[in-house]
């Protein structure tokens, strides 16, 4: 399943901005839309004394999703559709919310020179020059809206020094606008309009160039990003993407090699579990933990979410452990441990056979790790004189090896004194004690009393739920 | 050839060999095995809870052990401890830095820590009237991305400079360093046994290590970009990432590979967070198309959708007794579902 990534350099690290991977997904949906045969059909509309070039219905967009792409229904189509016109693939030709509607709104396909793949990232002296131009055209569909003349304003105050520069800058642009053929003129303005609604979103409307604040820090290729629309900075870039060649990656010393030869070696060396056998352990835990998975199965009584009845918190919080808790130490010895109530009814049950010095030294342990490194040196003696050491009042049984080798840390003790110790008598517990926990009376016992109880518990659970239903619509 | 050519080539030739030997594995596929398993209810889960009080992009969540508090950080430069269930604030912690990245509880919940862009991590008590600052874990080179509490002593962090690390927080010191990511660390998910832990970075790999010794013990290939979250299935034997490159994948450590990939049918959003519910089978993924996509972890379909955000869903989470997931967002809001 391993795929070679050419968007990485040798080093791992991506090339591209972190969206990258994301637009390129969405362009390739867009070639597809774009396509002459199987593509959306794009058309020209009469409209009273005009045309409207080049667009398709918010519609044509929806059901072209649904017969091409493996999307189930309409939600699905508009959710993809919305995510790809919030980011400026297509927009609709009379609204600056970018959205897509499933009606006879008009869209249009924004052209690649402003995709967001290029890495746009226009300044506001660009957006100011655009604002410009537009109220210097004589045109009602070039009207500012209440934002952009608010927007324009604050760059008016903000550029106040450089306004005359900016002023024929937005003429000299008006002025090649001009030129231009009358349909070309509608696509092109509507284009970059769109282009300006990415990129300076209506207020209240999410602006999709904003990047995770973990990403944007390692934007690798700052020369690749573009940030002058109208050739007003000194953009940076003086020749196309293409032939910018790449950061020179990092060359791998000798050390590092070897380094990484061995890594690989005990890679290789390492035993691997068939998938078949991965599976099965997976199904087996899923399966055997779905009753007490509450998205899959109803917690008893109930979920305090659902309900707003914090009695199962209550319950777990109790001394009394319910049915269902008690059958889940039986699944392991794991759960028994992570359980405090499973920790307690163990110790309980190994004391009354006069053999509860193994856990209660793999509890000190666990509490050892825990504790303030000021208090560890005291606590590994008191441990080791407790479990370990000759005459110990609790000798616990430790094989030769794991002996010799606590008896030299705790020499220079640290929190991590016990740990092959801890280890031994954990898998002594697991094969012997834990066992004989599970087949118990006393274990049995809870494991049934509890059905008897948990009757109980219900009967009265359903009175006290009524008689607070009561109380709080004051009816008594 | 140069040393260096055939030093390159052995490591090569040793990549080569472990492919064939994680394929000589594959008697089966995830898929195929879990075919006779019952699908998963399709379920729609509600928002129980709208938790209202950022008012900046919400960049993280963690819940404690008691399952009743959580807490959340965002650009707005607050830590915010909410009692969910009462859906009220129970604690504000004013942050020096606003760029939050990552929030965590301690076991007891009496701290909580927090890191970001200023390249620290800071832990705070919370526990007495006021919350007052007790460390300021400072070493790393990179902003810290994820951190991750052991106990109430020790702290293990994610971070850009491409390294993890491990701190004691009586000295104050990093007590391990974690080397082998070749990109900015992005996540980290702690063992039960606390032995070892799991890490995602930009290099697109996972890395298991051992806590103790700070040695890499495994890597995971497969995804084609950054990994963005990371989360150990129930079991111990597994774990899920979600990317940049708009799935999530189980990886198995025995299997020493990629088991399972979950990826939308139009794949146009990158995952930002994921969490597991109690049993494993539900994986709630978040996205940056504002959903939360729920999928069957079994069988790799996708089983229902969390949408009610306005934004990038950044953060989820699941408390320890699995009753819900928790949403936090961009748009400022956290919600609570089941």
């Amino acid at each position: 399943m391993a795929q070679t990534n050419n968007l990485q350099n040798t080093n791992g690290e991506a090339d591209d901005s972190p969206n990258m991977l994301v637009y390129r997904k969405m362009e390739d949906v867009i070639a597809r839309m774009q396509e002459e045969k199987n593509g959306i059909p794009i058309r020209t509309v009469k409209s009273f004394l005009s045309k409207i070039p080049s667009v398709f219905s918010g519609s044509d967009i929806v059901q072209w999703m649904l017969k091409n792409l493996s999307i189930e229904d309409q939600v699905e189509a508009l959710h993809l559709g919305t995510l790809m016109a919030a980011h400026g693939y297509f927009f609709p030709i009379s609204d600056h919310v970018l959205t897509l509607k499933d009606d006879n709104t008009f869209y249009r396909f924004q052209t690649p020179y402003f995709w967001p793949s290029n890495c746009w990232e226009p300044e506001n002296t660009d957006y100011a020059v655009y604002l410009c131009k537009r109220t210097m055209q004589n045109k009602a569909r070039l009207e500012l809206a209440d934002y952009e003349a608010e927007s324009l304003a604050r760059l008016q105050r903000a550029f106040a020094r450089k306004w005359e520069f900016i002023f024929m800058q937005a003429e000299a642009q008006a002025k090649v606008d001009k030129k231009r053929d009358k349909i070309e003129r509608k696509i092109l303005d509507s284009q970059e309009r769109a282009f300006w609604d990415v990129h300076r979103p209506v207020p209240g409307c999410v602006n999709t160039t904003e990047v995770d604040i973990k990403k944007s820090s390692r934007m690798k290729n700052p020369h690749k990003t573009r940030k002058s629309v109208y050739g007003l900075q000194n953009d940076i870039r003086s020749h196309s993407p293409t032939h910018t060649p790449a950061p020179e990656a990092k060359q791998p010393t000798v050390e590092e090699l070897q380094e990484q030869i061995k890594f690989w070696q005990a890679q290789l060396d390492r035993h691997r579990l068939k998938m078949s056998k991965v599976a099965e352990s997976l199904l087996c835990y899923t399966e055997q933990y779905v009753e007490y998975d509450p998205f899959l199965a109803t917690p008893d009584p109930s979920n305090p979410w659902n309900t707003d009845d914090a009695t199962f918190w209550e319950q777990e919080a109790s001394k009394e452990p319910g049915q269902q808790r008690v059958k889940r130490w039986g699944f392991g010895i794991d759960e028994v441990l992570k359980d405090p109530a499973g920790r307690e009814q163990f110790l309980k049950f190994l004391e009354s056979e006069f053999s509860s010095e193994n856990l209660r030294f793999w509890l000190a342990v666990q509490e050892l790790k825990r504790r303030p490194i000021r208090e560890v040196p005291t606590r590994v003696q008191e441990i080791w004189q407790e479990f370990l050491a000759s005459g110990a009042p609790s000798a616990i049984n430790v094989d030769s090896k794991s002996y010799a080798k606590t008896t030299q840390n705790v020499k220079d003790p640290g929190r991590y004194a016990f740990e092959d110790a801890q280890e031994h008598i954990y898998k002594l517990m697991k094969s012997d004690s834990y066992s004989r926990f599970i087949r118990s009376s006393a274990y049995q016992e809870l494991l049934q009393a509890k059905k008897k109880s948990a009757l109980i518990q219900g009967r009265r659970t359903s009175f006290e739920k009524f008689s607070r239903s009561v109380k709080s619509k004051n009816l008594f | 050839m140069g040393e260096l050519d055939v030093l390159k080539k052995e490591a090569e030739t040793l990549k080569t060999q472990i492919e064939t030997a994680r394929k000589a594995v594959n008697d089966t596929t995830m898929e195929a095995a879990s075919s006779g398993v019952a699908p998963a209810p399709r379920i729609q889960p509600k928002a129980r809870r709208t938790l209202k009080g950022h008012t900046a992009k919400i960049y993280a969540l963690y819940w404690a052990l008691d399952n009743k508090l959580m807490v959340s950080g965002s650009q707005d430069g607050k830590l915010l401890v909410w009692d969910t269930h009462a859906g009220i604030l129970a604690n504000c912690v004013p942050l020096k830095s606003a760029w939050v990245m990552t929030v965590s509880f301690s076991p007891s919940a009496g701290l909580v820590a927090s890191g970001g862009l200023d390249n620290m991590c800071t832990i705070v008590n919370i526990s007495g009237e006021k919350p007052k600052t007790m460390r300021e874990l400072d070493g790393h080179d990179g902003y810290v991305a994820c951190s991750r509490f052991l106990s109430e002593t020790s702290i293990l962090t994610a971070s850009g400079d491409q390294t993890c690390g491990l701190w004691d927080l009586e000295t104050g010191k990093q007590k391990q360093s974690f080397l082998n990511h070749v990109g900015d660390c992005m996540c980290v998910a702690l063992a039960e046994d606390q032995n070892t832990f799991i890490s995602g970075a930009c290099d697109s790999q996972a890395k298991l290590w051992d806590i103790r010794d700070g040695q890499c013990k495994q890597s995971f290939i497969g995804h084609t970009g950054d990994i963005n979250a990371i989360s150990y299935m129930p079991n111990g034997q597994a774990f899920i990432t979600g990317s940049d490159d708009c799935t999530l994948r189980m990886f198995d450590m025995r299997a020493d590979q990629e088991v399972m990939c979950y990826q939308n049918a139009q794949p146009t959003a990158g995952v930002t967070s994921l969490s597991l519910s109690l049993s494993g089978r539900l994986l709630f993924a978040g996205y940056d198309d504002f959903n939360c996509n729920i999928w069957d972890s079994l069988k790799g379909e996708k089983i229902g959708v969390l949408s009610g955000h306005d934004n990038r869903v950044s953060c989820t989470g699941i408390p320890s007794d699995g009753m819900c997931v928790s949403t936090g967002s961009w748009d400022s809001f956290l919600k609570i579902w089941n």
